[in-house]
């Protein structure tokens, strides 16, 4: 199979490689350049465990193939922890809004999206938001009520 | 004891940073090199046939192909409490999905094209898909060779039948019960089958390396049970405890789908397979609904007399249980119903059968809730029915029945303390009960219910927990334990609890994720007991500590050993005001006498726990005698209902959920396994629709077709309300909650929906289609043709009331 070089920026930092026409993003991401927060979850766009952002919109990564990603711009949770927590992530820290974990960088990065384009959403707002993100654990409230009072005005 | 200074408070979760800045690792996030190998399993596409010939040659000519497996490498069984399931299918197969053949490549791609290379030649044979004819006297078997498998002494299986388990309870005299009643009703109601969902599946890695030695990464709950399994599984190969090393990081997900063993036996034999490389499996979603174990249908019979001033007389509880191809952990879920299926309630005459039946369909085991989200929803059904029928307020109906402290169980021993008439009455508020409301909108109608619950822990009797914690220099400590941080915050409670001993803060605790090599015993995080049985080892593990802290400073410095105490890091003494020693200053190093000499050294304790009360060895015929239940934790639940007459859509308005934990030790992570596991439950009875088709294939094992609940379909406001009447022997007081709090929700929609609407659905789920169809007078069976929920093809109402009895 023929293979391709592509080029994107990953969490501020440019990322060279070479990949095989068929390749998803997300296992590109996970196997080849080490980026473990995606998750595998459903491998076929159901549960939003692989979400990143791309260009800023949120994208599942099983979704897509890697070459599609040359010259983009690639945000993971990774990128938001880099200078210390956002205020979105240490509002979830304080509400306990994740239990076993797995569902989380997906929805931070969901619901970052969502505040990049409007700061104080309403709770329907927000479940909409995350609606593609499944949680087996929570119930979603303790999500869903971080991000008000973190929001509120 | 209650001035407690950590135990009760929320301190934020241990594990949060990690997993909200993405450092948590899952199994599937760690690097094992670049010799690291993939499988593919060769499924069998029939329910029951027997194997004639299994030919891998082609798949072994594939270029990239390392190694095919079958049985005949691995002729052996394995499971918890019967050994009754086949590593590889060994003559024949028992489900659509069963595992027949390994294929081993260097990749995954690979490995995936070989395993359509492997030839498989079947004979079909007759599949058991019907309850009813499960039990006919000449019923093909799913396991001809039931009498040789070894089983768990509170077990009765039935050689020559589908009959992996039959528990009976009997208490009183039921006929005299009946004779006593005023009214009699009787009914039966049908539960399906469900799938975990856990959002990460399945993984396992293996490396098995040139001295013997096997290392296996398990996404699990269970690390010392996944390890006492396969240990007893292998043995015939020559493996011992001690050469198997089990380690479990982070689990994305349980709810009792990763505990035992399933896929993770194969990670383990075909790692042995091919030695000294490591090998990777990761579960589909498709597999993760077919092939781990699933939730058991079931079919309950319910026949109860009450009096017409609301006493229960008797109860006849028949539950037919539909364990699919092994039930070597799902029949302690029959066992665990056939205790408890009186619900909360006293009940003088009762006789309860819980019939544990092999079906070729995937096998079960242990889901949250462990058989009593099932019964309740008939019983829970029933009893709202029958105070209607007697025209008393069905929550008056409970309050009069409802179990307490003292009472005497079905099995003949007593109840622990909870405050169900609390629970009942703080429900009832908050849902406004007895206040009939009207939606504005005028398509829809508003019901209400309230639902009681309670479970027990279900464990062998002997189930323990061990825990070692040890000091660091700077005063910080670490607590080595084996329960599994599912996400209940299992880490931050075991912190909280060794903090509240040794006055140190949570926050300079750490607890990590358990290794079998280097992590204290604990038999499995199941059953809703780990704060309880592993908290008080951890309990008993900083006592431990604090001993060899207070004899330290006894034999340094003379102090009194009785006027020795612990305060805000430090240590301090009744009879020396003055006095202070920080813990950092000698936990590690000793304390210095006046000669220059040192006293004492690194500060480890260690703590066990393991009930002494519990027995399983109560008479087969009756079950009385014995004590198999630690403790049940009880509780009530409402709902206010709003429910679209034509479409059958439901809003839930409010649910409330009130549980008597004995002890929160954090009342947060207790309110989030009320709001989690309430919709969890709801999700059963509202959005999940198990179908197999008329031969045994599931039709929809994923998220688009199987539906669980997203963020748009959560109650309106959901109310935790935490009760606390101590259980004596709990760490601090403390009993589990992780379980019960799905188990109300089923009958809650069922009544609320009746309520509203006057309909009664005896079959779950109780979904809008359902609804809306039933409103028109059209049953769902018919619309959704030749497909089945659980193992039984004709309507519930054709089956004769108990089948077997």
């Amino acid at each position: 199979m023929k293979t391709h070089t592509i080029t994107f920026r990953l969490n501020g930092e440019t990322c060279t490689l070479d990949v095989e026409a068929n390749e998803l993003l997300l296992d590109v991401l996970r196997d080849k350049v080490g980026v473990k927060s995606p998750k595998a979850g459903c491998e076929r766009g159901d549960c939003g465990s692989c979400t990143i952002l791309l260009e800023g919109k949120s994208v599942r990564s099983c979704l897509i193939l890697a070459v599609e990603v040359d010259e983009q711009e690639i945000t993971t949770v990774e990128g938001l922890s880099r200078d210390g927590l956002s205020p979105l992530q240490q509002a979830f820290l304080n509400h306990s809004s994740f239990q076993c974990g797995f569902c989380a960088p997906g929805m931070v990065l969901s619901v970052t999206e969502l505040l990049g384009k409007n700061p104080h959403p309403a709770k329907e707002e927000i479940q909409e938001a995350i609606a593609g993100n499944l949680c087996r654990c929570t119930g979603y409230q303790p999500i869903i009520d971080a991000v008000l009072e973190l929001t509120k005005k | 004891m209650d001035d407690f200074s950590v135990v009760g408070t929320s301190p934020s979760r241990i594990d949060g940073l990690d997993k909200i800045t993405g450092a948590a690792k899952y199994v599937d996030d760690l690097d094992f090199g670049p010799g690291l190998l993939y499988a593919e399993i060769v499924e069998s596409p029939y329910a029951h046939a027997l194997i004639k010939e299994i030919d891998t040659s082609e798949a072994e000519k594939m270029p990239g192909v390392v190694k095919t497996v079958t049985a005949k490498d691995f002729p052996l069984t394995f499971g918890l409490y019967m050994k009754d399931r086949y590593i590889f299918a060994r003559d024949r197969v028992r489900f659509v999905g069963e595992q027949v053949a390994a294929v081993i490549a260097r990749d995954a791609g690979s490995a995936k094209r070989a395993a359509k290379l492997v030839k498989v030649t079947y004979e079909p044979l007759t599949p058991v898909l019907d309850l009813a004819e499960a039990l006919k006297p000449d019923a093909a078997l799913v396991h001809p060779d039931l009498e040789n498998y070894e089983h768990c002494p509170w077990f009765f299986p039935r050689p020559k039948t589908n009959i992996a388990h039959w528990r009976k309870t009997r208490r009183g005299d039921v006929e005299k019960g009946f004779a006593e009643a005023d009214v009699i009703l009787e009914d039966t109601y049908t539960v399906p089958r469900y799938a975990h969902c856990a959002i990460e599946p399945h993984v396992i890695a293996g490396y098995y390396d040139a001295a013997g030695r096997l290392t296996l990464w398990a996404s699990s709950q269970s690390p010392y049970t996944q390890r006492n399994i396969i240990a007893e599984a292998l043995s015939p190969m020559g493996l011992t405890h001690k050469d198997i090393r089990v380690i479990t990081p982070y689990v994305g997900g349980g709810f009792g789908g990763k505990a035992g063993v399933s896929m993770e036996i194969f990670g383990a034999v075909l790692a042995m397979a091919v030695k000294g490389h490591p090998l990777k499996i990761r579960w589909s979603r498709a597999q993760e609904f077919y092939n781990t174990s699933q939730r058991q249908g079931v079919m309950a019979h319910v026949k109860m007399g009450v009096k017409k001033d609301g006493t229960i007389t008797a109860l006849e509880h028949t539950l037919h249980w539909d364990a699919g191809a092994y039930a070597e952990y799902g029949a302690n879920v029959v066992n665990a119903a056939g205790l408890s299926a009186t619900g909360p309630y006293r009940v003088p005459n009762v006789k309860i059968d819980s019939v544990c039946v092999y079906t070729n369909l995937s096998p079960t085991g242990a889901y949250r809730g462990f058989g009593y989200s099932e019964f309740h929803f008939g019983l829970e059904s029933h009893i709202t029915r029958i105070a209607k029928q007697i025209g008393m307020d069905p929550v008056e109906f409970r309050r009069k029945n409802a179990i307490a402290e003292g009472d005497t169980l079905a099995y003949g021993a007593k109840m622990n303390p909870g405050n169900m008439q609390e629970a009942i009455n703080r429900c009832a508020k908050a849902i406004h009960w007895g206040r009939k409301e009207t939606s504005e909108h005028p398509d829809r109608v508003i019901g209400k219910d309230i639902s009681l619950f309670w479970k027990a822990p279900a464990m062998p009797p002997n189930a323990s927990s061990a825990a070692f914690v040890k000091f660091n220099e700077d005063g910080s400590l670490n607590v080595m334990v084996s329960g599994m941080e599912l996400g209940q915050g299992y880490m931050t409670v075991m912190a909280q609890i060794a903090a509240e001993v040794l006055t140190v803060p949570v926050d300079k605790i750490r607890v990590e994720t358990p290794d079998t090599d280097r992590n204290a015993y604990e038999w499995q995080t199941v059953g809703s007991h780990v704060t309880w049985s592993c908290g008080n080892a951890v309990k008993n593990a900083a006592l431990d500590a604090r001993e060899k802290i207070i004899t330290t400073v006894h034999r340094a410095l003379g102090f009194p050993e009785e006027s020795i105490y612990l305060e805000n890091e430090q240590v301090k003494c009744q009879t020396q005001p003055e006095f202070s020693l920080p813990l950092c200053e000698f936990v590690i190093n000793g304390i210095q006498t006046k000669d220059g000499t040192y006293r004492g050294g690194p500060i480890i304790g260690s703590g066990i726990f393991m009930p002494e009360f519990t027995s399983a060895t109560g008479d087969p015929e009756t079950s009385q005698g014995g004590h198999p239940n630690v403790h049940y934790t009880v509780g009530a639940a409402g709902i206010i209902l709003e429910v679209d007459r034509k479409t059958g859509k439901m809003d839930v308005l409010r649910t409330v959920l009130a549980v008597d934990v004995g002890q929160a030790i954090n009342p947060v992570l207790v309110e989030g396994q009320i709001v989690g596991g309430l919709l969890q439950g709801l999700a059963t009875v509202m959005y999940e629709d198990i179908r197999y088709d008329a031969n045994g294939k599931l039709l929809n094992p994923n998220f688009t077709d199987y539906k669980i609940p997203t963020a748009l379909d959560i109650p309106q406001e959901t109310i935790p309300i935490i009760l606390e009447t101590p259980q004596p022997d709990g760490p601090f007081g403390a009993r589990g909650v992780g379980e019960h709090t799905m188990i109300p929700a089923a009958s809650m929609i069922a009544n609320a929906v009746e309520d509203a609407l006057g309909i009664r659905i005896k079959t779950m789920p109780v979904i809008a289609e359902k609804i809306a169809l039933a409103n028109l007078g059209v049953e769902y069976d018919e619309v959704k043709g030749n497909t089945m929920g659980f193992c039984y093809a004709k309507k519930p109402d054709e089956y004769p009331f108990g089948i077997l009895t």
